[in-house]
């Protein structure tokens, strides 16, 4: 099952092609612009640090998810309350202390948002601006994707790759850090497939559907979107939960990469070139 | 545990030198001129989309069962004005919502006659800039009707809406242009869930521009002027918060 056009039967060792420009390309422009979504979007839920589902949901209204700070006898504590359990977060979140020393009760701290002044506005125009960026990028590289053929043949799941055995034994060897070698590792596994799939057609789409869903205006000629996900402020909390599950991506991403080579693998994603592991037990 | 210890202060050191020079960075990024600008101009490419996707789309409107049970206000909930607190006193049965600027006939219409114009009522979300909505039911006659009296001259692009508070010492004001004045939906509310507006939430008259943001719908309306531009009207970007807070004068998303 190696890539048409490649030399036949590579072995471990071997420099293969493995991404192609315009998946370098949207990986990086990406790579920036999520950052850059992800800050800048905590700057603007510091302004209303509640999270509430249906159409409506203000300060009198239940909040399944909400940051703030609180009077705790002679003390004060920041604190995370979600569905009516309370967490202290002194110093991480709604009670922290700024670059200058100055004891600030905003939800998100200032290493994590853009600016890292407190300003809604100016979040909101790094927000906005980079969600073209981002949907844009999505679209084209969707596009270029299927019309390439990269969707079909690099992450469509196949009926065999369904199968509960070959999940199990897939979750098992990635467990054990035993990553494919030689010409297997030319093709990603199917939790490989799977997460990328699920960023591709679930996470990054979401985001962008419940942002839309959050514009009044948009709403006004699409109302469909916002209806899908039960209403703006539910959209809203669709928003977050996605983006905490491009967060979490992230995490398993950079490491995924860390114990499978990281040059080899920063390499790839730069000049497109791969060096094949080795076979075990050569 | 000298491991651990040393391992810990080189996170702590790798997240303040990732803070110390990529957020800084970007704050310093934000100042030069044409990177903000590049960013700001966005604006226009929500407002054009929006209106060609959507130029005469109307906001959702909801069932009395779908309305908040308690509105939120927000802003100015009340105004110090003594000529204001006058007229609130008097039930505003001596005030008139003046009309005026680049119009054909400038006008004065009293509460009462607002009142007695055809009624427009809608129960509509209320999307505040910070993330909150509420819903409400609003009630007061179309914009479209005033503007039938007054006649706008062509030259007229704009309608600044003139508010009676000051918020933090300063006039509020907002602007919107001749697209939304005309939408069926964009009302002059002097009723809210059925009762007269009360002080809170812009008595006797706040503006209901819906598809747009919260800090649109200028509260406590008492003049609403036509101008070519918002140019030399306060701060010259259109609104309070266009001015004092670099908000987007284009508030549709």
């Amino acid at each position: 099952m190696t890539e048409p056009g490649a030399p036949s039967a590579p072995v471990g060792g071997d420099l293969v092609r493995r991404h192609r420009l315009p998946t370098r390309l949207w990986h990086w422009v990406n790579a920036v612009t999520l950052l850059v979504m992800l800050m800048s979007g905590l700057m603007i839920f510091n302004a209303h640090p509640r999270l509430y589902w249906g159409d409506y949901g203000a300060n009198f209204d239940h909040a399944w998810l909400k940051i703030g700070s609180a009077r705790t006898g002679a003390g004060e504590q920041g604190y995370l309350e979600l569905a009516g359990r309370r967490w202290d977060t002194t110093g991480m979140l709604g009670l922290w202390t700024d670059a200058d020393g100055r004891v600030q009760r905003r939800a998100v701290p200032y290493w994590a948002t853009i600016p890292s002044n407190y300003s809604l506005a100016i979040g909101r125009i790094w927000h906005l601006a980079f969600a073209w960026v981002l949907a844009l990028g999505l679209l084209f590289y969707l596009a270029w994707s299927l019309l390439s053929r990269h969707l079909q043949r690099d992450i469509h799941i196949r009926s065999a790759e369904w199968r509960p055995s070959h999940l199990w034994h897939d979750i098992r060897e990635h467990a054990r850090l035993r990553f494919p070698t030689g010409a297997a590792a030319l093709r990603y596994s199917v939790l490989q497939k799977l997460a990328y799939a699920a960023v591709l057609f679930v996470l990054l789409p979401g985001m962008i559907l419940t942002g839309l869903a959050m514009s009044p205006g948009t709403d006004a000629w699409a109302p469909l979107i916002g209806e899908i996900f039960g209403g703006r402020q539910s959209a809203r909390s669709v928003h977050f939960l996605c983006a905490f599950g491009l967060v979490a991506f992230f995490l398993v991403h950079i490491l995924m990469v860390v114990l499978a080579g990281p040059l080899n693998e920063l390499r790839s994603i730069v000049t497109g070139w791969y060096r094949l592991p080795k076979e075990r037990g050569e | 545990m000298s491991l651990i210890l040393s391992r810990r202060r080189l996170i702590r050191a790798g997240v303040a030198s990732a803070g110390g020079l990529l957020l800084p960075g970007c704050d310093r990024l934000f100042e030069n001129p044409t990177f903000r600008g590049t960013l700001e101009s966005a604006e226009d490419l929500h407002r054009a989309t929006q209106r060609a996707l959507g130029r005469d789309a109307l906001a959702r409107e909801y069932r009395e069962a779908d309305m908040s049970p308690q509105f939120r206000a927000n802003g100015s909930r009340e105004v110090a004005d003594p000529a204001y607190r006058q007229h609130l006193a008097q039930g505003f049965a001596n005030w008139s919502l003046r009309v005026d600027g680049l119009v054909e006939r400038p006008i004065a219409v009293p509460l009462h006659a607002l009142r007695d114009l055809p009624q427009r009522a809608q129960i509509t979300r209320h999307d505040c800039v910070e993330g909150w909505s509420a819903i409400a039911r609003w009630q007061g006659p179309r914009l479209a009707l005033l503007l039938d009296m007054a006649r706008p001259r062509p030259e007229a692009r704009y309608l600044v809406f003139h508010c009676a508070d000051l918020y933090h010492g300063k006039p509020y004001y907002e602007s919107i242009d001749l697209v939304d004045a005309f939408h069926p939906q964009t009302i002059l509310a002097w009723a809210m869930n059925g009762k007269p507006l009360e002080e809170a939430h812009g008595a006797p008259l706040r503006l209901r521009v819906e598809r747009q943001l919260g800090y649109k719908h200028a509260k406590f309306v008492a003049r609403i002027e036509a101008v070519a531009s918002p140019q030399g009207i306060h701060g010259g970007r259109g609104g309070y918060w266009e001015d004092n807070g670099d908000y987007a004068w284009y508030a549709g998303i």
